[in-house]
């Protein structure tokens, strides 16, 4: 399994020569497993590239969204094969007690935010309730769950031939954290237990954390002591806060790597390949 | 994959709320176990929270001696959290409790089902008061 990073700025996107080495386009991951069949989490503006590198004979395609945010599901319109008929995409999303995730989606995906309606492109869409608990696709064996977000927030765990993934993009596990209880009562701790890599939320520093309790996201101590509980084998730190230049990244890595005492940790950066 | 045990966020959210009101609470999971309860509970129940660990649906529903106003034993599958439950219906009650410290209480509940995003039967919380209304 590998996965290969498009977009890793979270909110908006940031394109620009201060954020060009870390990237500017907003959360999207490719995930191939072995036998090259694709899954991509998130929709955010990175989604764009990717899709006009993929392979044209490629039939089908999953795509899992975290969450509805613009931020990862505004390349969606602008990904190459829903204008390719024959092409099926499977979108998977949380589920809302109210409007089914087509629904959700069509807000987004039709006029006047958007010139071409969902039903006149030419791709297949099929669109799914991420089930609650494990469930394949393909090679792979996919995990959701839920976690502490604005919103219905999935993250996200896959495996292949005994390697796992871990993507909790958008996470704020520290609203709702007491050291007083087990690790069952961390919020994305299941997903995250002992994955080879871990995909987190990093989008503060500690300064700027504490002035956006409640906005959900994670500053780089938070996510780094987030992985140590849950012993992964290496932390990407992601969902880059828009505003932070790629000098102020190097600061933080190095900020990063004084605090991982032994863990593994580097910060996303568009282009990455990471292999599991 | 890993099978270390998860607590729904529903669960962890409402943990966390529970433990920042002022409001006594317990919440019972879809078994009827009990999970937890809050801080402010304590005094109520006569025990601190933290020296009770999850209490199975035998333990609870009989350690703090439910009984109406009447002082009639009530069974656990009577209970207004347990009804809320099973009945997926709100529940609203007067009864007496003997907390783990010895002292008889009575108590106004308001319990209602904990239903999650999925639609999936999660439990029940229960909000209660010390009173003397009937």
């Amino acid at each position: 399994m590998k996965a290969r990073l498009w977009g890793t700025r979270g909110s908006v996107a940031s394109a620009g020569p201060q954020t060009a080495r870390y990237g500017g386009n907003t959360a999207c991951v490719e995930v191939r497993g072995d036998d090259g069949t694709l899954l991509v989490l998130d929709a955010g503006t990175g989604i764009q590239r990717l899709g006009n590198e993929l392979e044209a004979d490629l039939h089908r395609i999953d795509i899992l969204l975290t969450h509805l945010h613009m931020d990862h599901i505004q390349g969606l319109g602008f990904f190459a094969p829903i204008f390719r008929r024959g092409c099926e995409i499977h979108v998977w999303g949380p589920p809302s007690p109210t409007l089914h995730l087509r629904a959700r989606l069509t807000r987004y995906l039709s006029p006047p935010l958007f010139p071409i309606r969902l039903r006149d492109l030419r791709a297949n869409f099929e669109f799914h309730d991420a089930p609650q608990g494990r469930f394949p696709i393909g090679p792979f064996t996919v995990e959701a769950d839920e976690v502490i977000h604005p919103g219905a927030t999935l993250g996200y765990r896959v495996s292949e031939n005994g390697r796992s993934l871990a993507y909790l993009s958008d996470h704020e596990p520290a609203l709702a954290a007491d050291g007083n209880r087990g690790p069952e009562w961390i919020s994305g701790m299941g997903l995250a237990r002992d994955a080879d890599i871990l995909i987190h939320d990093a989008q503060y520093t500690q300064a700027e954390r504490e002035e956006r309790l409640g906005w959900g996201h994670s500053s780089v101590p938070e996510a780094i002591d987030f992985a140590q509980t849950a012993g992964v084998g290496q932390l990407v730190l992601f969902h880059h806060d828009p505003t932070r230049t790629d000098h102020q990244m190097d600061l933080l890595v190095a900020e990063a790597e004084g605090l991982a005492d032994g863990l593994a940790v580097t910060a996303a950066r568009e282009g990455d390949v990471l292999v599991l | 994959m890993t099978d270390l045990p998860q607590q729904p966020i529903e669960m962890i959210l409402l943990r966390q709320l529970a433990e920042h009101l002022a409001i006594p609470m317990w919440v019972i999971d879809a078994e009827g176990d009990l999970v937890f309860f809050n801080e402010a509970a304590e005094p109520t129940l006569g025990v601190r929270a933290d020296d009770v660990d999850q209490m199975p649906y035998e333990t609870w529903t009989t350690s703090f001696a439910p009984r109406d106003l009447e002082g009639n034993a009530i069974a656990g599958d009577d209970l207004p959290s347990v009804k809320a439950l099973r009945e997926q219906k709100p529940q609203h009650d007067s009864l007496q409790i003997t907390g783990a410290d010895g002292v008889a209480r009575q108590i106004v509940i308001t319990a209602f089902p904990l239903t999650g995003g999925h639609g999936d039967v999660m439990g029940s919380v229960t909000m209660f008061w010390e009173s003397d209304e009937r």
